[in-house]
């Protein structure tokens, strides 16, 4: 234990700038799978037959492939189509689609719960469809979301281990080189392990603090109710 | 714009969803200021009727005039139509993440493009006039059934509609709450709002309305004052109707 703890004090500058990059991927993949996610979900509960089917396609193409499958064919695929892409853009693209992808169920389930209610009662004062969208829909639609959302930025968190294939200089990545130069993976691992828990840690803690945050006063649980 | 004397008009209206002919060559002179009580069995096609009028639902065929212009018209912007027909419905319907001043606010700013504090003096004022001024922080959920239904009212008023359509505004409240509601629409009443309201409530059509439409099976089958319809109907069945609903709805009619 003594021996470890000096392993892990002695590697930690080096396993922190692994997990700099690890959260860095984190929340660039969570931020563009937002975007993403949004754009597919409207596009799929409020768009035309073109726009819904192509947010489908995505939504099915993204979720029913392997992530590593994904970060491969962009890392390996795209040059060979004359794209080459960075290993960190290959990355934080394939974390961020794959993300998109999920993060899309999320919201159009709260969205579907929201019901048609809401959106009658805002097309009745005069507002048109995108209006009531953005300012009657989504607000709720978001906030519903959360609680089953906030798995998405740890999950996501954990996901982007697999880029260390690509020698993207992760936290996996650092600990494997680690590894190999001390000959000791169970110490490095073990060190990676304990990071991964402190980072999955704060992330929950950041989505407990949202989910406080944007809570309605009245409304224990928002989505209990109607 | 035309000199109609009327300020909504229907003609010959049919609605059919799939094969279900919903009402068929359904027309309706509504004068300014009148209060109009529609009543009917369920599945008669009423709240149907009221979505068509404020054109949340197409009709099949017919014209819907608005102070004289064919709001069915090719090219007639519905939301435009839509902030002059107010509509208050069953479940109240108010926008959960906002307050009951927001409620009212909402359509002032992002549909009337208002200025903020204009909008909220308005808003304050509508929630006056439903006697809800000092609720205007709560949130829905904060506030009973009545008070929702008050908030509602107050929303759609917010946007100065020529004519306001209520579906069974009373009917999810429970009895104690009823009052409050047809209270603020009688009030409405004598303020001269042109109103059509679908109700079970035969007190408040009794008092309040100046003309009571039967509608059954997706046609008006008689129509007339008050007086005329519960003193002498004329069909059969819109007697064995007032029957009924005053044995299931006269004990809690009583404000
Ligand atoms: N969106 C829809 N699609 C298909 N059928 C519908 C739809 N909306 C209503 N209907 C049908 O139209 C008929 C009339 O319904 P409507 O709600 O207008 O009746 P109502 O007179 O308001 O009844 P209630 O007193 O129960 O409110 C019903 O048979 C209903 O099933
Ligand atoms: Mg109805």
């Amino acid at each position: 234990m003594i021996s470890f703890f000096e392993f892990f004090v002695r590697f930690l500058p080096d396993l922190l700038s692994g997990m700099g990059m690890t959260l860095l991927l984190t929340a660039e993949g969570v931020l563009a799978g937002f975007i993403l996610g949004l754009a597919a979900t409207l596009a799929r509960t409020y768009g035309g037959k073109f726009w819904r089917n192509l947010a489908i396609a995505y939504i099915e193409l993204f979720r029913g492939t392997p992530l590593l499958v994904q970060v491969f064919l962009l890392y390996y695929g795209l040059p060979g189509l004359g794209i080459t892409l960075s290993r960190e853009w290959s990355a934080f693209l394939a974390l961020g689609l794959n993300s998109g992808a999920y993060q899309a169920e999320y919201l159009r389930g709260s969205i579907l719960a929201i019901g048609e209610g809401q959106m009658l009662a805002a097309r009745a004062i005069g507002m048109s469809k995108w209006k009531a969208v953005f300012y009657i829909i989504l607000p709720q639609a978001l906030r519903l979301a959360i609680p089953a959302w906030a798995n998405e930025p740890v999950s996501l968190l954990k996901a982007t281990s697999v880029v260390f294939l690509i020698a993207v200089p992760e936290l996996m990545t650092r600990a494997k080189l680690i590894a190999s130069r001390t000959y000791d993976p169970i110490s490095s691992y073990l060190a990676v392990a304990v990071l991964y828990l402190v980072l999955v840690y704060l992330v929950d803690a950041a989505m407990k603090w949202l989910e406080q945050r944007t809570r309605l006063p009245g409304l224990s649980a928002v989505n209990e109710s109607s | 714009m035309t000199d109609s004397p009327y300020i909504l008009q229907a003609k010959n209206l049919t609605k059919i969803y799939g094969e279900n002919v919903i009402f068929k060559d359904i027309s309706l002179d509504v004068k300014k200021g009148e209060t109009i009580v529609i009543i009917g069995p369920s599945g008669t096609g009423k709240s149907t009727l009221l979505r068509c009028l404020n054109l949340l639902t197409p009709v099949n065929s017919g014209q819907i005039f608005l102070e004289g212009e064919e709001i069915t018209a090719h090219g007639v912007d519905h939301d435009q139509v839509r902030q002059k027909i107010g509509m208050v419905f069953q479940n109240f319907l108010l926008f959960n993440h906002l307050t009951a001043l927001g409620n009212v606010m909402i359509g002032l700013t992002k549909v009337k493009k208002m200025p903020t504090e204009k909008a909220k003096q308005k808003a304050l004022h509508e929630l006056e006039r439903v006697g809800l001024a000092d609720r205007a922080h709560h949130y829905p959920a904060q506030l009973s059934g009545g008070q929702q239904q008050r908030v509602a009212i107050a929303r759609a008023l917010a946007m100065d509609p020529l004519v306001m359509l209520f579906d069974e505004p009373t009917s999810a409240l429970d009895p104690e709450l009823i009052g409050e509601v047809l209270g603020v629409m009688e009030q409405l009443a004598h303020e001269h709002m042109t109103m059509l309201v679908v109700t079970h409530e035969m007190g408040f059509a009794r008092e309040v309305a100046d003309r009571i439409i039967f509608m059954e099976k997706g046609r008006i089958v008689e129509q007339g004052s008050p007086e005329e319809l519960f003193e002498h109907p004329q069909h059969a069945r819109t007697r064995e109707f007032l029957g009924k609903i005053s044995e299931l709805y006269g004990k809690k009619e009583k404000k």
